[in-house]
């Protein structure tokens, strides 16, 4: 049965279990909505939520245990000769995959019966012909054990799935039955939803938090294997970045931190004194009629995919910079890709962080603050300066570190603007590149995934992840120390 | 009935220090202030009481201009402070503030140190020669604000460490700070407990010395132990201006005699 129509089957089982433990519940009462202990659709919702949920966790869990199950007794299934020297156990189970979902595929499309593909030998029919003709291409032909691997794991699905469904079934009419036996007027229908709406959010929570685990353990796992193959030392400390995938590559971090470092400081140095000011204006000079203008138009700059940006730099701003400090100019700057490009239009990125949260927190400052200024006759700028934004320097701190973490984060206007030279260089209108534009060059193309020039990306990665990571914590940490203060 | 610790009230006539005559007050489309015309006396304190909404903060904050600050704030009549019409083109509402000091409901201390929140007027408008000009200005104005017995050794703690009552009374060190002529008090005692209301009233009384105070308060208790003069505020009119003795003694006015005696409000 098709997991679709297994979910629908559950839903609509949901669907009935509504309408009798509403009306069983509203029958013990007489029908009398007051002596009822809840609303009478608490009731149905009741046996609803018990249907549907035991249901979908049993068909969820069973349909993450169920592949790694049969991978395990397939794989047992296969003698070590299968296994030629340049391939791994990993790689033959992706060809027995492959020939049991062709094998699948040729029986949906009635190319052979579900017997002749249980039947199929690998020495007298030509099974690579037969689903090529079913338009599954295999890179090679179909050893008998990869066959008969292919054959036992299609049963052990086949029977996986009717027994999940059959599970499932019984999960969703055994909650039903018990929700409708419960659905008595004295029942607390309300408080049982209640805790059953809480389980639902904190699952949803989990789920969140789980997957950014799961992010950081992938990276953990692939770092560790680079750094077996590739000294630590030589990684963190050298000076040359020059992969190369024949071998004997220099896969130095420091040029591509410098870079990035580089190219961050200087889209801080455009947007944080724009956003800023812009934030005061917008919260304490503007009036209401240009602030609804002028606070959307900003933060439209903050919808703009950074593509976009990236060829706003590669096609506006290069060749802008390069009119002025290029040859014909002042002869510094050899191409439009540069450090420079990159980190202006990266500012102009930030403006809408920077302005949008510095507006909310100058905002919250209270109006008592700025009235025991202007009563003491301070002027605008004056309250401004002396009383608002110290009161609010948190805050903005906060914000200006958040919008440095996505400055050292951010990769198209980068990979657009910047170049892909590695290099170690004071002069800003040199090309230069970022971890994360590395991180892209060195995982695109068909890099062998075992090699260090590859894996070099994940131990980039982790290296990021640390420290926008430490940037945000300690935002953070600025944001709540001061915070207590002022309030 | 009252407790009037200043019973031997000098009623003789002083100088006059503010005269407001037909000021009315729109916010917007509501006409908050009618038609209130009142003289207010040097070195006096003058209490404006009356039920809430009833106008009389609002016509607090036209004294220093602080109305400026809103938007849809409309003043019109003549407020003249020792003669001149503060609401003239050609004065500075930033100096008048400076002149007319203003301390809230609310104590509301910036975030910085207690020494730096009193030295906050003086060094914006440019009072003292040298640094120990600035300390002797801010000793001067926590001991007039009696709160420097309290701070003295923790000049350089922030202010907002303090509790409510000390705060209030620091707010009123920062603007006595400033030396101005007249000190505005939005309901100074409301956010704070007995004890400091009672010390920020006995201050209020030492000010007096110096200062035209105006006060605003819900207190009618409050209004008749500070106050020499009182004025009865209903409905956004001013119905009853006079020695706070004869208001709540003998009030001529019949919405004065019900407020005060708790029939409205």
């Amino acid at each position: 049965m098709p997991t679709l129509w297994l979910v629908l089957i559950v839903v609509a089982l949901g669907g009935i279990g509504f309408v009798l433990g509403r009306g069983r519940a509203l029958a013990s009462a007489g029908g009398d909505n007051r002596k009822l202990h809840s609303l009478p659709s608490y009731y149905g919702s009741n046996v609803a939520m018990k249907t549907i949920m035991p249901a979908m966790g049993v068909l969820v869990l069973w349909l993450i245990v169920q592949p790694f199950f049969v991978d395990a007794t397939v794989s047992k299934l296969l003698p070590d000769a299968a296994q030629s020297e340049d391939t791994t156990l990993g790689l033959v189970m992706s060809d027995v995959r492959r020939v049991a979902d062709g094998l699948d595929f040729a029986v949906a499309e009635g190319l052979l019966s579900p017997d002749e593909a249980q039947a199929l030998d690998a020495s007298s029919d030509n099974v690579r012909e037969t689903l090529g003709a079913a338009g599954v291409a295999l890179g090679s032909d179909v050893s008998a054990e990869v066959l008969n691997a292919a054959q036992r794991y299609r049963v052990l699905s086949a029977t996986g799935r009717l027994f999940m469904s059959a599970l499932v079934l019984v999960a969703a009419l055994g909650g039903c039955a018990w929700g409708v036996k419960n659905s008595h007027m004295d029942y607390r229908a309300r408080n049982v939803v209640e805790a059953g709406i809480e389980a639902l959010l904190v699952t949803a929570a989990s789920l969140a938090i789980l997957t950014t685990f799961g992010i950081v353990l992938s990276l953990i796992f692939n770092t560790i294997e680079f750094f077996q193959r590739y000294p630590a030392s030589e990684f963190f400390f050298s000076l040359v970045w020059s992969p190369s995938f024949g071998g004997g590559s220099e896969l130095g971090l420091l040029p591509l931190l410098w870079g990035t470092l580089y190219i961050s400081v200087i889209a801080l140095l455009v947007a944080v004194p724009i956003g800023l000011f812009a934030a005061i204006y917008l919260s304490e000079y503007a009036g209401p009629k240009v602030r609804g203008v002028a606070k959307p138009l900003l933060e439209v700059l903050a919808g703009i995919p950074t593509i976009v940006y990236g060829l706003f730099a590669l096609l506006t701003v290069g060749p802008l910079l390069m009119s002025v400090f290029g040859r014909e100019g002042l002869g510094w700057m050899q191409a439009g890709t540069a450090v420079m490009t990159a980190g202006l239009v990266m500012g102009i990125m930030l403006i809408p962080f920077v302005s949008s949260l510095s507006d909310d927190i100058i905002n919250a400052v209270p109006q008592a603050m700025r009235d025991g200024s202007y009563g003491l006759g301070a002027t605008q700028s004056e309250t401004i300066r002396q009383v608002v934004l110290p009161a609010a320097l948190p805050g903005i701190v906060g914000a200006i570190l958040l919008a440095a973490s996505r400055a050292i984060g951010e990769t198209m206007i980068v990979v657009l603007g910047a170049g892909a030279a590695a290099r170690l260089s004071m002069n800003p209108f040199d090309a230069m590149t970022t971890v994360t534009a590395k991180i892209v060059s060195q995982l695109t193309g068909d890099a062998d995934f075992s090699s260090p020039e590859a894996l070099v990306a994940f131990a980039l990665g982790m290296s990021l992840f640390v420290i926008t990571l430490g940037l945000n914590v300690f935002a953070l940490y600025i944001v709540r120390k001061y915070r207590e203060q002022y309030e | 009935m009252y407790d009037a610790p200043n019973s031997e009230r000098d009623v003789e006539v002083k100088d006059i220090k503010i005269t407001a005559q037909g000021v009315q007050v729109y916010y917007g489309d509501t006409h908050a202030i009618k038609d209130v015309s009142v003289d207010i006396e040097d070195k006096t304190v003058t209490a404006f009481i009356g039920p809430s909404g009833c106008g009389k903060s609002t016509f607090l904050r036209c004294l220093n201009r602080m109305n400026d600050t809103i938007d849809i704030a409309r003043v019109e009549g003549n407020i003249l402070l020792d003669g001149e019409d503060i609401y003239d083109k050609r004065v500075d509402p930033v100096q008048l503030r400076a002149k007319v000091g203003m301390v809230f409901q609310k104590p509301n201390p910036f975030p910085k140190s207690i020494y730096d929140n009193v030295a906050y007027g003086p060094r914006i408008h440019g009072m003292a020669k040298n640094k120990a000009d600035l300390d002797e200005i801010v000793e001067r104005a926590l001991k007039r604000g009696a709160i420097w017995n309290e701070v003295k050794d923790r000049l350089h703690a922030p202010g907002t460490g303090l509790s409510g009552g000390q705060q209030q009374r620091l707010c009123i060190a920062r603007a006595v700070a400033t030396e101005p002529e007249v000190l505005l008090m939005d309901e100074p005692c409301s956010a704070l407990d007995p004890i400091a209301t009672a010390q920020v009233e006995e201050l209020i009384d030492e000010l007096r010395r110096d200062y035209s105070v105006v006060i605003v308060t819900h207190s009618m208790q409050q209004a008749a132990r500070v106050s020499q003069k009182t004025a009865f505020f209903h409905l956004g009119n001013l119905v009853e201006f006079g020695v706070t003795d004869k208001i709540f003694t003998n009030p001529t006015d019949p919405r004065t005699e019900a407020y005060i005696t708790g029939r409205i409000g």
